[in-house]
């Protein structure tokens, strides 16, 4: 019975002594950084596209090749390990937009090389990637589906 | 001046993100998809429209912005070739993202090892 008792309170005091060590997000630090990286980020992106529009590309093209350059940033500064340095600071300003998704795509495909080209590479490209296609394409064909028996 | 809309709303949208990664449990994994989620379904509401029209970059480069163009693909190709339009249309407008996403990816992927984390 004692025993027991000692073990509950020991329970109790490690639970105490973990709440104190797990260190509190501090929301506005964590907030300005987001903004501020994730801000530079599309600004980035903005000048892009608007040097692609000076070459003579329509909007969408523009668009299209500005997505497409900021996933080869967003993959090239992760192989390079200058990614994640960055994500440790800014959170969801690196990871929210589409240069963070290229981002989850070579973070794990680099770390299970070693299991080979095919199911390492191959398969963990997808391990965050793939939900994310899943539930895009999939919201998007329902939205399509919807937007033809609505507009009949 | 649309360098400072882009950079705004840019930033808006990564704290919305930031905030929920903070103050609740969702992993990275999980607001990935809610946003792309989340963009799609504004699309469709019509809200996401006039985000992107005064955000730029700033709207359609967060993962909210390939919801939008999914959504707004389908949208379109429903309007030019009917019913097949909605099976066709989210994967065509975003086809360059997602292809150079694969290839970048792979290529990236196998030119470099991940560095040892200190």
């Amino acid at each position: 019975m004692k025993k027991q008792i000692t073990k509950i309170s020991k329970e109790k005091e490690y639970k105490k002594y973990v709440n104190k060590k797990v260190p509190k997000p501090s929301y506005l630090k964590n907030s300005l950084w987001a903004f501020f990286v994730g801000g530079a980020i599309c600004t980035i992106a903005q000048f892009i596209t608007n040097t692609l529009k000076d070459f003579g590309l329509n909007k969408t093209d523009a668009n299209t090749v500005t997505v497409i350059i900021m996933v080869f940033l967003g993959a090239f500064l992760t192989g390079l390990g200058i990614y994640d340095k960055l994500g440790k600071k800014a959170g969801a300003g690196s990871i929210v937009p589409i240069s963070g998704f290229a981002n989850s795509i070579v973070a794990p495909a680099m770390e299970f090389k070693r299991e080979g080209y095919v199911l390492g590479v191959g398969a963990k490209m997808f391990s965050l990637a793939g939900p994310v296609l899943v539930y895009g394409f999939g919201s998007s064909v329902i939205i399509g589906l919807l937007y033809y028996f609505f507009t009949r | 001046m649309d360098y400072i809309r882009a950079f705004i709303v840019g930033g808006i949208i990564c704290v919305i993100g930031q905030l929920l990664m903070d103050g609740t449990k969702l992993t990275p994994a999980h607001i990935l998809v809610s946003f792309v989620t989340t963009g799609a379904i504004l699309t469709a509401l019509g809200i996401y429209e006039p985000i992107a029209k005064f955000g730029g970059t700033g709207a359609t480069i967060p993962l909210t912005g390939f919801g939008y163009s999914l959504a707004k693909g389908a949208m379109d190709s429903v309007k030019k070739a009917g019913l097949i339009g909605a099976f066709t249309g989210g994967i065509q407008s975003t086809a360059g993202g997602v292809a150079a996403a694969v290839v970048f990816g792979y290529i990236m992927a196998v030119i470099f090892n991940p560095k040892s984390k200190k």
